[in-house]
Formats: structure tokens, C-alpha cells, sequence
């Protein structure tokens, strides 16, 4: 015990982090480690994988309509949206809904931030524009949540272990019973696939809680699969670049190789 | 350099040039009519490997630099940006992470090479303390790139190693407050941590020069660890070794590559993707890959002073390397009983690292990771301390060959190959 003091000190910030998950055990000396995030597959996994556009699209619509009233999107942009390798929508489809969206105004020409009301001046966005978040700050965003913070999406994936099955797991995990004598927390839900399994995240999808208009199906489980998908493309928007100069790459490196290794044997038969 | 030049200049242009700045002579003997032993193996290629990994760092470090903003509330979003506005800038940026990480690879690989086959002993003892000194600002480096996108690994990791310095009895405090320009690691710590990140890349590339004209003058050692002792047992550089090197080079390329384009976050960790908090702690700071089995020994000494001195031993320790041992013999080819007791250190080596990557209070089998690594931080040190000096006045040396080419090419040694 003495050791692992000493040992914590040493390791700073060691000790404080894993006194923030103990206190989230529901008994003493009861795991309530994160489970395993289940095995989804996804159309951009391997070393070819591409992003499904009908995914994206749908899963646009998701993030919009669900996600988006509590969670910040701050890298997207909304030009990335007609970008290849992503949704792909049609430069027009993009700027319609950029132009849906309201973006607090640059001075005007008298230096007003405001109309006469103190009302803050806005303008419709453009494909410049990075998607708008829902909350002035942290504090706000906090205090719309009951303390936590709706983290920012357009990371999620790269930020989280376990990567896209991480965020298809919270988000289809809500339904699982907790186990005997789980006390949940005060104004959390449970999700097992969560560290410390109280999450502050009310569960996010319904059943039919969108209405996709290419005729898919809106079950939870369709829903958490496109905007997994979204989100990973958030993540990573030049992945589908980054595999195809990859293959290029490869093809040439490794008959550049084969073209040395002759010459390399050619050249030393003689000498060894 | 070694021997006398062979270099002939054949224009006007050429003489008039060598008898004011011979550097065409200088590039004829290092690097054409170089005299190289003909039995270097796939390990040698690795000095070769290692000035493109510099160069590959330099290069796309400075076009990093180009959109990158050292500014503690910009940095994170500068390197996203860099990510999905920058034309290319994700390919400069995966090159540049996945490349600190190849780097220490062949490092690592090139190090172990010079202990297995003594490269360190009599007369290139100066050789290997220029490459302890290169490792070293390698490690610097590395650790102030990691700072610089400014996510929470990157703060934590900073926060962790600059507190070691306060462990230093007295003036450990005020050494911490002046290495952070501020009483906490913050944007004035990521400012010189990005001057300073620039800066070393380029006394790294003097001492490699120092590096390489260090060993041009007794040349190269080889898998036999005997000298060179006719035009027999050596072949010019180029083309042999240019063609060589260039075809291993490209082998690790491909691997490089792999990692760049297939799974350029494999050496990372997702926490370094969420922007740096200094009212949040990840649950487990874990340095990169490199340093772990340095983390390790640090983490397994229950004070911190001590830790901090044994961790910082473990590095100076190399340095004495080349008078540690006592063997005559240089090459581990010949030495039955030292090249157990090498392997066994290399285990060590990977024990460590595996140790540091583990939560502080882990255990396998049963076994506490800690005494797993006190036990492999002890061997390190008795290895050199205690294991090398001994080794070599006990062991007897099995018989070596005349001469290189008569261990390569048999008994047709006797006519010239050449």
C-alpha cells in the first residue's frame, strides 16, 4: 500500500484519475469497468474501406436533428459537406443547408454587434462557416446539462478508445438492465459500455425518432450505424484520399523495391 | 579520412574547385571509394535509415511549421487544421507523427546492433558516445514535439516530465518554474518547447555529422568484429553499399508507409485527440512507446528522486559502455557466455517497456508489473555494471577468422575479387 502511494505520487495525476472512476463503483470492490464495445462493422474499416454515402447522408440527418441540440460539431465546416469522400451532397444541397442555419453577424458597418434591442445580429451561414454549436460556452452547455459537458463531436472518434464500435455501443447500449444492486447515480442513466456505466447522456435515439426519406428503416440500431459512420467521417474527412494515395504509394514502393533488390543482387553476386 | 584519397579531378573546373573547397573530394571518399568491409549485414543498413528518417522529420517539420500556432489556445485547432484544410497536410502531419516512432525504431535497432557486435570498443569509442549524445537530444526532441499539438496527453505528458526536475533537492522548484516560464506548464512552456523543438532537429544533424566523420576514420566495424586488414576484405561504398542500403531503406519505407496510410494512429492515443484541460487528468498518462522502459524504471524506485537518478543513469550508463567492457573480442559471434546474457538483456529492455505501458498497480500471473520491472531496471544496470566487466576477463572467446574474406568468400580469398 505504502508502494503504490509512492508509486501514484510519482505517476502524478495517476492517483487523482483513478479516484474519479473508483468513485463511481456501485460496490465496493465491484467492477463497473466499461465493457467491451461490441464488434459493429463498418463500411470504412480495412485498408480499402470507404465511407457509405448513403450512410453519411442519413447520418447527417441524425447528428442534425438529434445530436446537434447538445453537442458541438467545431471542426466541420459547412463546405466539407459537398466535399468528396464525404456525404458528397451537391454544392447547392450544402449551401441550402448552410443557408438554414443562423451564424451570429460580423460588425456591420457602424461597428454594431447588436440591433437597438441588444439583440445579437445574425446572418444566414455560408459554406465558409463552421457548423454553429449550441452553447455560447462551457458554462452554458453545463448548465443545460445538469453539469456535464456534451463533448465535441467532430473528434469523438479519434478521441475515444475503441473508435467507432465505442460510439455505436453508448449508443445502442441504453436498453441493457443493470445488474442487482447497481444504485445509479442521481439524474444518470446506465450504459455499460460507459466508464463507471452512469452516463449523463439521456438515451439519444428512438425508434422512427427521424424519418429518413430514402425509405431506410429509422430502428435505434440503423440510426447509431449512420451516425457512427458521420462521425467517424467527422473524425477523419480525408480518409478515403489517405487509403487511395496509400495504394498508389504501396504499388510503387514495392516495385521500387523489386527493381533494387535485383540490382542489389546482380550487382553483389560475385562478391559474397 | 581513412587512408589516402583517391579522388581525381578530372576537368578544369573540378581542380581549380579541390584546390579551394574539395568538396567533390570530400563526397568521393566518404561516399564512393570508401573502403567497407564486405560482410555488413541487414543490421548495417540502419545508419543509412537513420539520416532519412532526419531528414524525413525536417522536412516535414518545417511545413508543419508553416500552419502550425504555438499558442495554447490555438495549437490544437492549428494542427486540425492542418489535418482537413491544408492540401496534403494530413499526409505531412501522419508522416511527421508515425515518423518520431520510426525513428526510435531504427534506433533502437542500430543501437542494439553496435552492443551485439561491439561496435563501441577500440577505436570507435567516440563513435558510440556521439550516438549516446544523439539519442539523447532524440528523446528531447521527441518529448517537445509531443507538447506541441497540445491535446491532453500532450499537457499531462509535459506536466509529468518537467516535474521531475522538482525532485532535485533545493532548487528542484525554482529549475521546474523556470523550464515552465510560468508556475504551470502552459502557453509559455509551449512556446519555447516549440523553439526548442525546432532547434534541436539541427544540432542533431551536426552531431550526426560529427557521427559519421568519427567513423570514416577507422571505418566501419563488422558482424566479425576483426579489422580489416586487406583491399580483400573490403568492397568500395558505392555501389555495393549505396545499392544495398537503398533497397533496405525502401523496405522500411513500406513499412513507414503502412503505418502513414493504413493505421497512421497506432502509436498514438486517443486521449491526444482531445484538446489539453489542465482540470481533467487522463485516467493513465502513458509517454510513447520509446520511453517507456525508461518510465518504467522511474516508476518502479518508490521515491523520486531516486527514480529520476536512476532513470537519468540508465542514459549516462551507455556512455561508459566502450570501457565497461573488458573483452578483446568485439563481435557477440564469438562470445559464447556475452551473448546469452545480451539476449536476455534485450528481454529485459522489452519488459520494461512493457511494464510502462501498464497502470502503475497492474498485475500478470499474479506477479506485481512493478517488481517485474525492479527486477528487469536491476538486470539493466548489472548488465553493464557488473555482467560486461566480468564477462570479459572470464570468458573464453571462440577462435576467429584470419580475416574478413576469408570468412566470406572461403578459400577463394586467396585470388582477388575484385
Amino acid at each position: 500500500m505504502q508502494l503504490k502511494t509512492h508509486a501514484s505520487r510519482l505517476a502524478l495525476g495517476l492517483a487523482l484519475g483513478s479516484a474519479l472512476l473508483a468513485g463511481s463503483a456501485y460496490a465496493e470492490g465491484t467492477d463497473t469497468k466499461r465493457h467491451h464495445p461490441k464488434d459493429e462493422k463498418f463500411s470504412f474499416e480495412g485498408p480499402f474501406g470507404t465511407y457509405d454515402r448513403g450512410e453519411l447522408q442519413r447520418g447527417y440527418q441524425v447528428y442534425k436533428e438529434v445530436c446537434a441540440a447538445c453537442h458541438a460539431a467545431n471542426h466541420l465546416s459547412f463546405h466539407n459537406l459537398d466535399e468528396p469522400g464525404g456525404p458528397e451532397f451537391s454544392e447547392a444541397q450544402a449551401k441550402a443547408l448552410a443557408n438554414a442555419v443562423r451564424i451570429q453577424a460580423e460588425p456591420n458597418d457602424k461597428g454594431e454587434t447588436t440591433d437597438d434591442k441588444g439583440v445579437p445580429l445574425m446572418r444566414p451561414g455560408t459554406l465558409a462557416d463552421h457548423f454553429p454549436a449550441p452553447y455560447a460556452n462551457e458554462n452554458a452547455a453545463r448548465a443545460n446539462n445538469s453539469g456535464a459537458l456534451p463533448p465535441d463531436l467532430s473528434m469523438l472518434v479519434k478521441a475515444r478508445e475503441g473508435g467507432a464500435q465505442y460510439v455505436y455501443s453508448i449508443l445502442t447500449g441504453f436498453h441493457e438492465k443493470p445488474p442487482a444492486g447497481f444504485k445509479l447515480a442521481e439524474g444518470k442513466y446506465f450504459n455499460p459500455y460507459f466508464e463507471g456505466w452512469n452516463i449523463s447522456m439521456p438515451p439519444p435515439l428512438t425508434n422512427n425518432g427521424v424519418s429518413y426519406s430514402d425509405g431506410t428503416k429509422a430502428t435505434i440500431e440503423q440510426q447509431a450505424h449512420d451516425v457512427t459512420t458521420f462521425l467517424a467521417w467527422a473524425s477523419e474527412p480525408k480518409m478515403e484520399e489517405r487509403k487511395r494515395f496509400g495504394f498508389g504509394a504501396m504499388v510503387f514502393l514495392i516495385m521500387l523495391a523489386g527493381v533494387l533488390f535485383m540490382a542489389y543482387r546482380k550487382l553483389w553476386k560475385d562478391q559474397h | 579520412m581513412s587512408g589516402p584519397s583517391t579522388y581525381n579531378p578530372k576537368s578544369g573546373f573540378e581542380r581549380w574547385l579541390d584546390a579551394r573547397l574539395p568538396l567533390p573530394r570530400l563526397m568521393h571518399d566518404t561516399m564512393s571509394t570508401f573502403p567497407t568491409p564486405r560482410n555488413l549485414n541487414i543490421w548495417y543498413t540502419f545508419g543509412g535509415i537513420l539520416t532519412f528518417c532526419l531528414a524525413v522529420q525536417i522536412v516535414t517539420g518545417v511545413v508543419l511549421a508553416m500552419h502550425y500556432v504555438a499558442n495554447a489556445n490555438l495549437a490544437f485547432d492549428s494542427v486540425e487544421a492542418i489535418m482537413r484544410e491544408v492540401n496534403y497536410g494530413w499526409l505531412i502531419r501522419y508522416m511527421h507523427s508515425n515518423g518520431a516512432s520510426m525513428f526510435f525504431l531504427a534506433v533502437y535497432i542500430h543501437m542494439f546492433r553496435g552492443l551485439y557486435y561491439g561496435s563501441y570498443k577500440n577505436p570507435r569509442e567516440l563513435i558510440w558516445i556521439i550516438g549516446v549524445l544523439i539519442y539523447l537530444l532524440m528523446m528531447a526532441t521527441a518529448f517537445f514535439g509531443y507538447v506541441l499539438p497540445w491535446g491532453q496527453m500532450s499537457f499531462w505528458g509535459a506536466t509529468v516530465i518537467t516535474n521531475l526536475f522538482s525532485a532535485i533537492p533545493v532548487v528542484g522548484n525554482s529549475i521546474a518554474t523556470w523550464l515552465w516560464g510560468d508556475f504551470a506548464v502552459g502557453d509559455a512552456t509551449l512556446n519555447r518547447f516549440f523553439s526548442l523543438h525546432y532547434l534541436l532537429p539541427f544540432i542533431i544533424s551536426g552531431v550526426v555529422g560529427l557521427h559519421i566523420w568519427a567513423l570514416h576514420v577507422p571505418g566501419n566495424n563488422n558482424p566479425l568484429g576483426i579489422d580489416v586488414k586487406s583491399p580483400q576484405d573490403t568492397v568500395p561504398f558505392h555501389p555495393y553499399y549505396t545499392v544495398k542500403d537503398a533497397f533496405y531503406l525502401v523496405c522500411f519505407i513500406i513499412l513507414f508507409a503502412a503505418f502513414v496510410f493504413y493505421s497512421p494512429d497506432f502509436f498514438g492515443s486517443p486521449d491526444n485527440y482531445q484538446p489539453a484541460n489542465p482540470l481533467v487528468t487522463p485516467p493513465d498518462i502513458v509517454p510513447e512507446w520509446y520511453l517507456l522502459p525508461f518510465y518504467a524504471m522511474l516508476r518502479s524506485i518508490p521515491n523520486k528522486l531516486l527514480g529520476v537518478i536512476v532513470m537519468g543513469g540508465a542514459i549516462v550508463t551507455l556512455v561508459f559502455i566502450p570501457w565497461l567492457d573488458t573483452s578483446r573480442v568485439r563481435s557477440c559471434r564469438f562470445r559464447p557466455l556475452m551473448k546469452q546474457f545480451f539476449w536476455a538483456f534485450a528481454v529485459a529492455c522489452l519488459l520494461l517497456g512493457y511494464c510502462g505501458a501498464q497502470s502503475v498497480d497492474a498485475e500478470r500471473f499474479g506477479v506485481p508489473l512493478v517488481w517485474v520491472a525492479r527486477i528487469a531496471s536491476l538486470y539493466y544496470f548489472a548488465f553493464f555494471w557488473l555482467i560486461m566487466p566480468v564477462i570479459g576477463l572470464i570468458e573464453t572467446p571462440k577462435k576467429l577468422p584470419a580475416s574478413i574474406a576469408q570468412s566470406v568468400l572461403g578459400d577463394n580469398a586467396a585470388t582477388p575479387a575484385e
